[in-house]
Formats: structure tokens, sequence, C-alpha cells
């Protein structure tokens, strides 16, 4: 596959991305931090935000697992994990996890747990999408073109 | 300023001066460019994008994972910070504590920011005192502006210090300019209150070479400057400290006399804050302030950053202020340990205190006057190990001597005493709300003052700084205060160090201090802990054991006292003092007028010739002593010795009472309660 064509590749994948819901504004913020002097921004904070996202999520599975739940704790970490899901754009998983919040909230451990499936289940997506996004990138850089993050204005 | 386009890079020239670059230069052209950014966030992910966008603003980023980290990493480097961002929900500490405790120890502008967007969380951010409150997710346009905190906090600095006893600055005064230069000095305020606290105050002169950068290059008080200075202070008399003769003294190339105005400034409030803090968290605040409300936030910083300071130097161990405590606690009256090493302390930190609002001051006042009254009660002979702990950061404070040393070699044990007596802040705190006026109060009280020391900032911190810190700074004043009233109480002789019995010890100090006159706010009452007799707390009694003026000593006091020139300080507030009949029964809300406080008796050297001099100080320990029990009870932050006031010993009854009734008039509610009453007054034989 040609630059050119990886590149429109790239676009039209980012697009949907965003209008899938998967990503928003915030994502973009992010890709345009990046530059020459940090040309692997995006990349690192995607992987910290996978590593952290899948350590909050044992240990949600964990405190849910537990013969008395600890609300507060499970609590906790949802909310740390709305707080980089949403620093990082991944805007279903942060929805998920307002819901998750409530039934924080409620005690209601039986519906945390759903909402932990369901959490689970957006950051698999989103880390899948991100991840062919990453290597989409990384096959453009290496043909020798440059990521054009300036099309992504929609 | 051209903000630039592509990532927002800013590069500005903006008028400000100079900001302190982390290398210690000054960069007047790229403000904001190179604003050092504390970054703190347990979230990985979210630390590292808001580096980047940190850093695509041109701001020096340093990150941390953990508030503890973060705590240290400000204290080591109390002058390399401009702004600190920090999340609310971190695992090892909450954000809000962090945000109280980088308000009392560095008085940084903090911004707090959290994915939690709920009204509570937002405005218990406000009262808490951060500058901002930011919604994650973090967008970069948001942090563009972070820049205009650290401005308006100076800017909001310089017009205390303009308010509060410029009057010998008069037509000094600098421009917006010189502003950040001076500012900067208050950035540093954690910085020299370190500095204050380890080292003695030492009058060599040093080489500095920072102001003699640019245009008002900002002035870095580092801790051997800033030792200079308290050691300049304190030879002068805290009623003659003024800015000139400060620069003589200290004979620094480069230093101007704005930039030492300034600082005095600072010092004041810092001295003010230390005696004002008052056991009562967020209570005293509010209470004592009343209007001061606003003032809350600041004070506090200053507060936790003498707590900070104190506990940053380390020098004073939790456990010399436990066992200040236990010792304050364990002797009843003749606790008197509180060497006026603690009220020497204040003084330094009145010095901090001048970032203070007055209303804040009264806060300290009232977390001063806690402490106070134990000091009074509380033996001025502090076990000199105590002291020698606690006076750690007394003796950074510089000199401070306590004038309490008349006692005995209180001096050091100030520091010492003050440590404990932050640590025992919070017991004080709590023993002051007793009615005990046992020395017991003491030790928390003086915790309080001892805060501000050294101790101050690990006590204080402890303590909840008074909630909001402001304890902190109070404690070592207060501790000082309460010295002072003790030998007030038990010396009836007012002049030189003696501090009057029955009057407050603290008051004396304060006079004798002089310079801090000014900063004796009534909310200062004894504490300013310039006076060394605590006999003035326990005489004092006072009914409002908040308003232990003397606290404020070390802060300007009402404002109407600010005018004073530093000299005045003391000689109004004693005068103050003296006017006011001592009557112990005098209510403190008399004391009001006593705001002139005795100022910290910061004067180096023996606190008797300060006390003598300063009779002021005398005056606020007679004042004390005279209402050491009211001011036990109440608040004394009227009692305020004001040191200027009264040249020589007036009736320390008199004294106390001005001081008490100012105290109690001023004091308002007296959450305060400084619970002086379990201090002094039992100690004071009368």
């Amino acid at each position: 596959m040609e630059v050119g064509q990886m590149q429109r590749t790239w676009i039209e994948y980012t697009k949907s991305l965003f209008s899938e819901g998967f990503l928003d504004a915030q994502f973009t913020q992010l890709q345009l931090l990046q530059d020459e002097s940090n040309p692997d921004f995006v990349v690192e904070v995607v992987s910290l935000f996978f590593e952290d996202s899948e350590r909050l999520l044992n240990d949600l599975t964990r405190a849910l697992d537990q013969p008395i739940v600890d609300f507060k704790k499970v609590d906790a970490h949802v909310h740390q994990l709305k707080g980089s899901s949403s620093s990082i754009g991944a805007q279903r998983v942060k929805n998920a996890c307002i819901g998750f919040r409530n039934f924080c909230e409620q005690q209601n451990a039986e519906a945390c747990l759903r909402c932990l499936q369901q959490v689970k289940q957006e950051y698999y997506l989103v880390k899948n999408k991100l991840e062919t996004l990453i290597r989409l990138e990384q096959q453009i850089v290496a043909a020798g073109g440059s990521v054009p993050m300036e099309e992504l204005s929609f | 300023m051209n903000l630039s386009n592509g990532k927002g890079s800013m590069s500005t020239v903006s008028s400000g001066g100079g900001w302190k670059q982390a290398g210690g230069d000054v960069v007047s052209d790229q403000f904001p460019a190179g604003l050092r950014v504390l970054v703190v966030d347990d979230d990985p992910t979210c630390l590292m994008i808001l580096e980047k966008m940190l850093k695509t603003c041109l701001y020096e980023v340093t990150k941390c994972k953990r508030a503890e980290v973060a705590l240290s990493l400000l204290r080591e480097n109390k002058n390399g910070y401009d702004i600190v961002i920090s999340d609310v929900h971190m695992p090892d500490m909450d954000g809000f504590k962090l945000l109280e405790q980088i308000g009392l120890e560095m008085d940084l502008p903090v911004i707090m920011m959290s994915a939690d967007d709920g009204k509570n969380v937002v405005m218990k951010g406000v009262t808490h005192g951060a500058c901002d409150y930011l919604i994650k997710p973090v967008r970069i346009e948001a942090l563009r502006n972070i820049w205009q905190h650290v401005v308006r906090k100076r800017k909001n600095e310089w017009k205390d210090l303009e308010q509060s006893g410029s009057a010998e600055e008069g037509g000094d005064r600098q421009p917006k300019q010189s502003e950040d230069a001076d500012y900067s000095s208050s950035a540093n305020e954690g910085n020299w209150k370190n500095s204050k606290r380890r080292k003695d105050e030492e009058e060599d002169p040093e080489e500095r070479d920072d102001t003699s950068t640019l245009k008002k290059p900002r002035v870095v008080w580092s801790v051997e400057l800033h030792q200079q200075f308290v050691g300049a202070v304190n030879q002068l008399g805290i009623d003659k400290a003024v800015p000139k003769k400060i620069l003589e003294l200290m004979n620094v190339p480069g230093l101007t006399r704005e930039n030492v105005a300034s600082h005095l400034q600072k010092y004041r409030l810092y001295l003010r804050r230390l005696s004002g803090v008052s056991q009562h968290p967020n209570n005293l605040s509010g209470s004592f302030m009343g209007t001061q409300e606003a003032a809350y936030g600041p004070l506090s910083s200053l507060n936790g950053l003498d707590l900070q300071t104190l506990a940053a130097t380390g020098q004073l161990p939790a456990q010399s202020l436990a066992t200040l405590q236990a010792a304050g606690l364990g002797r009843s009256a003749a606790k008197a340990r509180m060497p006026m090493p603690i009220v020497e302390q204040r003084n330094l930190f009145s010095f901090e205190n001048p970032k203070l609002r007055f209303g804040e001051a009264q806060q300290q006042h009232l977390n001063s006057n806690k402490p106070m009254n134990l000091l009074h009660g509380i033996p001025t002979t502090m076990e000199p190990k105590q002291l020698a702990n606690l006076h750690h950061s007394s003796h950074s404070l510089g000199s401070m001597n306590m004038p309490v040393n008349a006692h005995g070699g209180q001096g050091s044990q100030s520091g010492s005493l003050l440590m404990q007596m932050s640590q025992s802040q919070p017991r004080g705190q709590m023993l002051n709300e007793a009615t005990g006026n046992h020395v017991p109060r003491l030790p928390s009280t003086i915790g309080q003052p001892i805060m501000s020391n050294a101790m101050a900032g690990g006590v204080l911190a402890r303590n909840g700084l008074a909630e909001n810190g402001r304890g902190a700074g109070y404690s070592p004043i207060t501790q000082s205060s309460s010295m002072l009233n003790y030998p007030l109480n038990n010396s009836a002789e007012m002049s030189g160090n003696t501090f009057p019995l029955g009057s407050t010890p603290g008051i004396s100090t304060l006079a004798s201090k002089g310079g801090f006159q000014d900063e004796v706010n009534s909310d200062i009452k004894v504490s300013g802990g310039l006076i060394p007799s605590y006999d003035i707390f326990s005489e004092l009694h006072q009914p409002k054991s908040n308003d232990w003026e003397l606290q404020n000593v070390g802060l300007t006091f009402n404002g109407s006292q600010q005018s004073n020139s530093m000299q005045n300080n003391l000689d109004v507030g004693s005068s103050i003092l003296a006017h006011q009949s001592f009557s112990s029964g005098q209510s403190n809300g008399e004391n009001r007028n006593v705001s002139s406080v005795v100022k910290p008796i910061f004067s180096t050297g023996d606190a008797t010739d300060h006390v003598n001099v300063h009779s002021s100080g005398q005056l606020l320990n007679t004042f004390f002593a005279d209402n050491s029990v009211r001011v036990k009870s109440e608040r004394v932050s009227d009692a305020n010795c004001q040191p200027g006031l009264f040249p020589e010993q007036f009736g320390q009854e008199d004294l106390m009472s001005a001081l008490l009734k100012q105290q109690q008039g001023g004091i308002g509610p007296t959450e305060n309660e400084f619970d002086f009453d379990g201090y002094t007054m039992d100690n004071i034989p009368v």
C-alpha cells in the first residue's frame, strides 16, 4: 500500500472512531500535542493508559469478587478509570464508568458486576481500535510518510 | 504577551518582573514561559498528558505521583516552584489536605483538578483555598492561563505588604515590576522560614547577588539571607526594625530597601500568623477573623508554611514536641517551659505572615492565642532539650532569642518548645478549648507557635493547622507568646526581659520586638512570641481564649496598627496595651486596641533588653498577664501586645487588659478559644 493510500485509510479510520463514539475531542488534543520533539507521544500515552486500565480492571474484578464488597474502594477505582479514560478520550469507557459509579453509590453489587463487564467490554474494544490506529500510523511512517493529523479537523 | 500559534506555546514578554527560574536567575521577559509547575496525580496517564501540555505551554514541569513526594519536593526546594496542580483523589493523601499543607507551608497557588465535577467537591476546593479547579479531562487551553494565579497571588501579597505598615516604605513602593522581585520573596517565604528556623540569626552579611540582576530582579530570600534579615531585625528590635536599618545591618549588596520592606512585611505577617494560629482549625479562622474569612486561605497557607517549614527542617522531631506537650500537659502552671524561644520563633514567623492579611493574622492569632495560653501556664523553663528541639526552628528564625531567655536559656528551648508546641498544637488546640488554663494547654499551643518555627510544618500540619493550617503559622507564635507570658508573670518586671509576671509575657516580647508592633495585631496578642513572659497570659485570663492576640503578634495587627512603622509597632502596641488597663478583668473586647500588639519581639539578643526598650512587649506581657486569665478563655486576639505602645512598662495589667479587650473584642466568636486558660492561668503565679 502506498503512503497516500495509507494516509487516507488512516484518516477514514480515525474519523470513524470519532463518529462511533469510541474517541472524543480529547484524543484530538493528544494528537495535536504530538510534535517533532515528541513523535511518539500518543503511542506512549496510549500504552500507559492500557497498562493502567488493565490494572484497574483487575483491581475492580478482585474487589467485586469479595464476599463483602468494599464499595468505597470500588468507587475509587472506577473514579480513577473514569479520569484516565476521559483524559485519553476513550469516551465510551468513560461513559460506562459514570454509570458504574452510580451503582457503586447505591451499593448494588450485582449491578456493579454488570457494569464492570460493560466497562471491560468497552475497554477492550477501544484498545483494539487504538492499536489498529497506531499500527496504521507506524506503517505510514515506516513507508516514509507522515501522519496527516491536520486532516483531523472535522 | 504573544501567544504563539501552534501548540500554544507561550512566549510572553510581560511586564511582570522576572520569575525566578529554577536556576535562580531572574527571567523577566519570558513570563509566563518558564513558570515552574509541580503536578501531582496518581494517574500516570493524566500525569503524562498534563506534563506534555504544560511543556507545550513552555512551562517547566515537575511531576510526581504521590502527595508525599510532592510535599517533600516542595519543602526541599522552597522556592523551586511557582504553582502546584494537584488531583483531588489520591490514594496516599487527600488532595485537599495537600492543598492546605502547601498553602500553609509554602503559600503557593494550588490548582485542584478532578474528573469529579460535583458542586460539593468544587466548593471544597474553594474553601480549602485552591485558586482554581479544573475538571478532567483537562484541556491545554485551561492550562495556558494558570500563570495568572501566580501573578495574582503575588499582587495580593504586595498589596498586603503595602497595607500593613508600609509606612516606612513610603514612596518606595515599587511598581508592579518590583513586585515580582519582592514577591519572589514571598514565594520564598517558606524558604526563609525554614532558614530561619534552621539557623541562628547571625549578622553575617552575605553577598547576595540575586538582587543585582536585571530590572527588578526577584530577590531570592535564601536561607542565609533570611537569617541575616532576621538577625538584623532582632538586633534592631522589632519595634525598631525598619527596612532601612535592616538593610544597613544586613549589608547585602544589591539588596534594596524595598526588598527588605516587603520581606519584613511578610515576616511580620508570618509571625502574626504564628501567634495567631490557634488550635482551632477552621473554626478559628472563621470565628477569629470574622470578616477575614477570605484571609483564611492565605493564612492557612502561612501556617502550613510554618508547619511545613518546621517540619521540613526536621529539626523538631515530633517527639520533642510531644515531650513538650507532655511536659506542658503534665505540668500545670509550672510549665513555663515554653521559653521565649517560642516567642522568638514567632517573630520570625510573623515575617512570614506579612503575606497574610490581617484577617489571616487573626486566624493565626487565634491559633496562636491558644498557644499563648499554653505558654503562660508553662513554666518558662522549658526543658532545654525540648526547647532545643523546638527551637530548632526558632534558631533558624534568627535570633529570635526568645526574650524569654531571660528565663533561662529558653532561647534554644523555644525552638524545641515551639516544636513541641506545634505538636501539642493539636493538643493545644484542644486544650485551649478546654478551659483548663493549665499548662497542659501550653503544649498544644506551643505546638502551634512552634509550628511556625519549624515544627510548625510538621506539627501544624497535624493539627490541621487550624484546619487551615493557620495554626501552623501561629503555633510558633503562640508559643512564644506564652513563653513570654511566663516571664511576665513571674517577673513583675516588664522592663527588660523579664516579662512582668502579670503581664502577658508574650506581650512584652512583642513589645520588645518593636518591629513587629505593626504586626501585632490585635490578633497576635501576646503571642507575638515576643514576650517571653507567659505571665501575661496567665494573668490575662481572658475569657476569650482565642484571641490571643499574641498570636498575632507577628501579624500586623488591626489594620490601624499596621500603619505604624515597624518601630512603632511595638510602641504602639505597648502603648496601647499600657493604656489599656490591665485589669485582668478586662474582657478581651477591649483588647482590641491593643492590637498594636506587641510585635513579636524579634529583637535579637536578650529579650530583656527588648522588653525594656519596647516596653510594649512588656506591656503586652502585662497585658497578657493581666488578661491572661481572660486570654485564656477568650481570644486574646486583641491582646496583641502592641509593643510599640508601651515603651516603658506600663502596668502589665493594663496591657493585658488592653490586649485582652482587644482580643476579645476583635475576636468575635470565640471559636478560637484559645484556651489559654488552660495554660497560663494556672502557671502564672499571678
